[in-house]
């Protein structure tokens, strides 16, 4: 999975820290911190914080993502 | 070139490259796609890896709770892009409407995005820098080996630079119980980017968490063993460190080299683009097929006396890719200009800190909630009569208040009444920036070009 929670909009409600407490940590009082490559076993604890966040600040993308063969790693392009 | 009748075929069959495949670029393809774009879109890159975040790697990743590869950016989106990874762009022919690369292929467009970002200011002594326990802190490669390095329990860690990334690396130092100096030029940390004022509370933040803050000096030599080892560090005022790691956090060079005699306005300080992300030719003619994002680009802001301003956010970033993109594929009164209020964050010693505005921009400094003795607080920053920004530690809940006063140019000193007004917020105090004529590593935000108002001009013409 790739998470990004984008925190300037992040206020620290925290509510993330209770739905999916394996992934989003509070550190201090309000700073966020997650982990950004969450395994896939936690998808269901991240989409319930990430639909929870009153300030909708976190974006997922289950699987591996890149969806779009990167066929031309290494510079070999057309 | 797309004249305005074309703009429909553009959107069709027209061919976009993205010159760099960070942030800025990954957001502003998928703003392509979403508002039609539906012809090539070729993403060049000089890192091998898709694009990730890197936030999180002087945070989490540092501290050991994630690892730099797990990093990758999260999509909005297909894009369905032709990726050129691994291969930096070298060149710029703007007659022919081509990229070439370092390999010496070239990339045709009809439109181009520039957004190169910047890299990690290196130590200035090569040899000095090439010794082993010396690293900079910018890519995910950067990141896995300084990170393995703390892992390895290191005896002592100096942090070269107290700008946000040094505050966070020494931060996480702290937090796995490793020693730590940290050597800054200025009389505080983060005093380019806040002030002195606020400067002092990371100071203070930084020794109640043992931190060895030592201000006001410089490092004159980095010493390494027969082995090619890092044992020793130098300061200017003749102490001699034993250290096995340096971290250089001498803050950011923006890349521009590869635009060297291509006609665009691009220079150390970034490529001045209009308030459109539209770059400008080094005739001060605004282009019509080249447009610019994220850390790389400069371009002037309505809200600050229409200063140019280079901003090293992430926040800007995603935005500024997004009315780049919007205007690619949009011609006359159709298209959009970057209004972003400038916006960051930082975590360090458990500390949330959030700005917006343009704190260098300010004279004076008014604590409106809070206390600064005790690291919780929000400030606003006066220039001449109005709100030009504010930061808080530990307050971000109020950030987005704060954002409005500068956005409608609310008057300073403020005439609203915050929750938790403590008696020594009544009265503004100098916000103490150092003389930017001075060099500094520190500020994230950089103010050039001046106000339509203003009289002075110095015209200073390129080296031959």
């Amino acid at each position: 999975m790739r998470i990004v929670v984008d925190l300037n909009r992040c206020q620290g409600y925290a509510q993330c820290a209770f739905l999916a407490p394996d992934v989003f940590v509070l550190h201090g009082q309000e700073a966020l911190m997650y982990d950004p490559g969450a395994d896939e076993a936690l998808a269901e604890q991240v989409a319930r914080a990430a639909a929870a966040c009153p300030v909708q600040a976190i974006l997922v993308e289950r699987g591996e993502g890149a969806r779009e063969p990167v066929g031309a790693v290494g510079g070999h392009g057309h | 070139m797309v004249t305005e009748g074309s703009v429909a075929e553009f959107n069709r069959n027209g061919r976009v490259v993205v010159v760099g495949a960070s942030l800025a670029g990954l957001r502003a393809a998928e703003a392509l796609r979403d508002e039609g774009f539906a012809g090539t879109l070729i993403m060049i890159g000089d890192e091998r890896l898709q694009p990730y975040d890197r936030p999180p790697l002087s945070k989490q990743v540092l501290l050991g709770r994630t690892s730099a590869d797990r990093t990758l950016l999260p999509r909005r989106r297909a894009i369905n892009a032709e990726w050129r990874l691994g291969v930096p762009a070298a060149g710029l022919d703007l007659s022919r409407h081509r990229v070439r690369l370092a390999d010496g292929r070239e990339v045709g467009f009809d439109r181009l995005l520039i957004a190169t970002g910047a890299r990690a200011r290196p130590w200035p002594r090569e040899a000095e820098a090439e010794l082993d326990g010396v690293f900079v802190l910018r890519s995910v490669g950067d990141a896995a080996k300084l990170e393995r390095r703390l892992a390895a329990k290191p005896h002592r860690v100096l942090v070269v630079g107290a700008g946000f990334t040094g505050c966070e690396v020494a931060s996480a130092c702290r937090a796995r119980g490793i020693e730590v100096t940290v050597a800054e030029r200025g009389p505080a940390p983060l005093v380019g980017a806040l002030g002195g004022v606020v400067g002092a509370v990371a100071a203070e933040l930084q020794r109640k968490n043992g931190v060895d803050l030592r201000c006001n000096i410089t490092v004159t030599e980095l010493e390494g063993d027969l082995g090619g080892r890092l044992k020793r560090a130098h300061l200017s005022d003749g102490t001699v460190l034993d250290v096995d790691v340096a971290v250089i956090a001498l803050g950011a060079l923006r890349n521009t080299e590869w635009l060297t005699g291509s006609g665009l306005a691009a220079g150390p300080r970034g490529i001045a683009c209009d308030a459109g992300c539209r770059a400008f030719d080094v005739h001060g003619i605004v282009t019509d097929d080249v447009f610019v994002a994220g850390d790389v680009a400069r371009a002037p802001h309505p809200l600050f006396g229409y200063q140019f301003l280079s901003l090293e956010h992430w926040g800007n970033a995603v935005s500024q890719a997004e009315t780049a993109a919007h205007n690619m594929v949009r011609s006359g009164l159709d298209r959009r200009p970057h209004l972003w209020v400038p916006a960051f964050w930082s975590a360090q010693f458990g500390v949330n800190i959030k700005s917006v505005g343009v704190p260098p921009m300010g004279e004076e400094l008014l604590v409106t909630q809070g206390a600064l003795a005790e690291h919780r607080f929000a400030a606003v920053y006066g220039y001449q009569g109005r709100v030009i920004a504010a930061v808080t530690f530990d307050h971000g809940r109020w950030i987005d208040f704060y954002s409005r006063q500068i956005e409608s140019a609310a008057p300073f000193p403020p005439e609203f009444v915050g929750v938790d007004r403590r008696a020594d917020g009544m009265r503004p105090v100098p916000a103490d920036f150092p003389d930017p004529a001075l060099p500094t590593h520190g500020p994230t935000v950089t103010v050039s070009g001046y106000a339509p108002n203003e009289r002075r001009l110095t015209f200073t013409p390129a080296r031959t």
